[in-house]
């Protein structure tokens, strides 16, 4: 027999079972409400990996139709920047992590410390970020906007990348399709800017929660799910990082 | 309530993965970091497997590393390893979906117009 039979006007004839307040009516118990959720998060982080999989399959084709002219454009980027912002998001995954253990131990001081830290990581990738940003538009890299191909038609132009790379001047054609790379890179990573700017809006929105003590009395449904989004983003970086940055020097 | 019902008791349990484990992850991720650039500037070669098809090893070995570090992330960082089977498998089956959508465009577009492009 089902326990909570409702009657024709919304009445719910059932004995009010005891639960944590956080549980909602329609769950059994706080593991399936807890596991539901879970599940839902992660049929949502299916669709991102697919909407930024269209993204990789268009560069993976491009890079494969128009090699040389992605290769130079690669070059332009700085692998210590790169690096350093692979550094920064993986040890924001880990303090992520460590939010998480935090709220299921439930030591709110703990909590807060770590999604904080979160937080100024997440600022910290973005800063970097624009850093790198700023360089393209400098240096006229910014397709459709702030454009020109110079840089790929001689190359000795720009003499910090060529004195390291020695790249060879690129036929007019083919020097046009290094816009492509930057159009894909500004896609790519502004696409997962945008993602990281979401994820530190609501890191700020957990932060006030975590002050009044909400996800420290045995609710962890809301920090361990707004974990996988944000482990999520620094998986997609993870691949952005050597796509973008790392294949072309050889 | 009937008691079938009832899921058992041990499926119930929420795994709290430790510091320790969570600490160990970040330092293997950190190293597959340093190991991706590191091999980045090393030129690891080309295998010719036929007349217009090459497949360089540099972009294989990055690819691999960073596969690595997703897997990495995905069982300890996002908990799958100590989820449950429905979990498991919804996953698997997202990549597994990933790939092949990856993989057909992929065949597609390499196979057509051998050398024209």
């Amino acid at each position: 027999m089902s326990d909570s039979t409702s009657t024709a006007n919304g009445a719910v004839v059932e004995v009010h079972h005891e639960h944590p307040p956080y549980q909602r009516h329609h769950f059994e118990s706080v593991d399936q409400q807890f596991d539901a959720t879970n599940f839902a998060m992660w049929l949502f982080l299916l669709t991102e990996i697919m909407f930024f999989g269209g993204l990789f399959t268009s560069y993976l084709i491009m890079r494969n139709w128009y090699y040389p002219a992605f290769v130079e454009a690669s070059h332009q980027l700085n692998i210590g920047w790169g690096t350093a912002n692979t550094a920064v998001l993986i040890v924001s995954s880990f303090t992520m992590a460590m939010g998480v253990w935090s709220a299921e131990m439930r030591k709110k001081g703990m909590l807060i410390l770590f999604l904080s830290l979160t937080w100024l990581l997440g600022m910290a990738f973005l800063g970097i970020k624009s850093i790198e940003y700023t360089e393209k538009w400098e240096k006229f890299h910014v397709p459709g906007l702030h454009w020109s191909d110079s840089s790929f038609l001689n190359p000795a132009s720009d003499p910090e990348v060529y004195s390291e790379y020695h790249d060879k001047p690129l036929a007019p054609d083919m020097a046009a399709k290094t816009e492509m790379y930057f159009f894909l890179y500004f896609a790519m990573t502004g696409m997962h800017a945008l993602h990281m700017i979401i994820g530190i809006s609501i890191l700020t929105f957990m932060i006030i929660r975590a002050r009044q003590g909400a996800y420290t009395t045995g609710h962890v449904t809301y920090v361990e799910n707004f974990g996988l989004y944000w482990h999520f983003v620094d998986i997609v970086w993870i691949f952005l990082f050597p796509l973008l940055y790392l294949i072309s020097r050889y | 309530m009937s008691e079938q019902n009832q899921p058992k008791e041990h499926d119930q349990e929420h795994h709290i993965v430790s510091p320790v484990t969570y600490g160990a992850i970040l330092l293997a991720l950190l190293i597959f970091t340093g190991l991706t650039v590191w091999a980045s500037y090393i030129d690891l070669g080309a295998w010719q497997i036929a007349p217009g098809l090459t497949l360089f090893w540099n972009p294989v070995v990055a690819l691999a590393i960073a596969c690595t570090k997703m897997t990495l992330v995905v069982l300890f960082f996002m908990h799958v390893k100590y989820s449950r089977k429905l979990t498991k498998l919804t996953v698997a089956s997202g990549f597994f979906v990933f790939i092949v959508l990856i993989g057909m465009t992929m065949t597609d577009y390499f196979t057509r117009a051998w050398g024209r492009w």
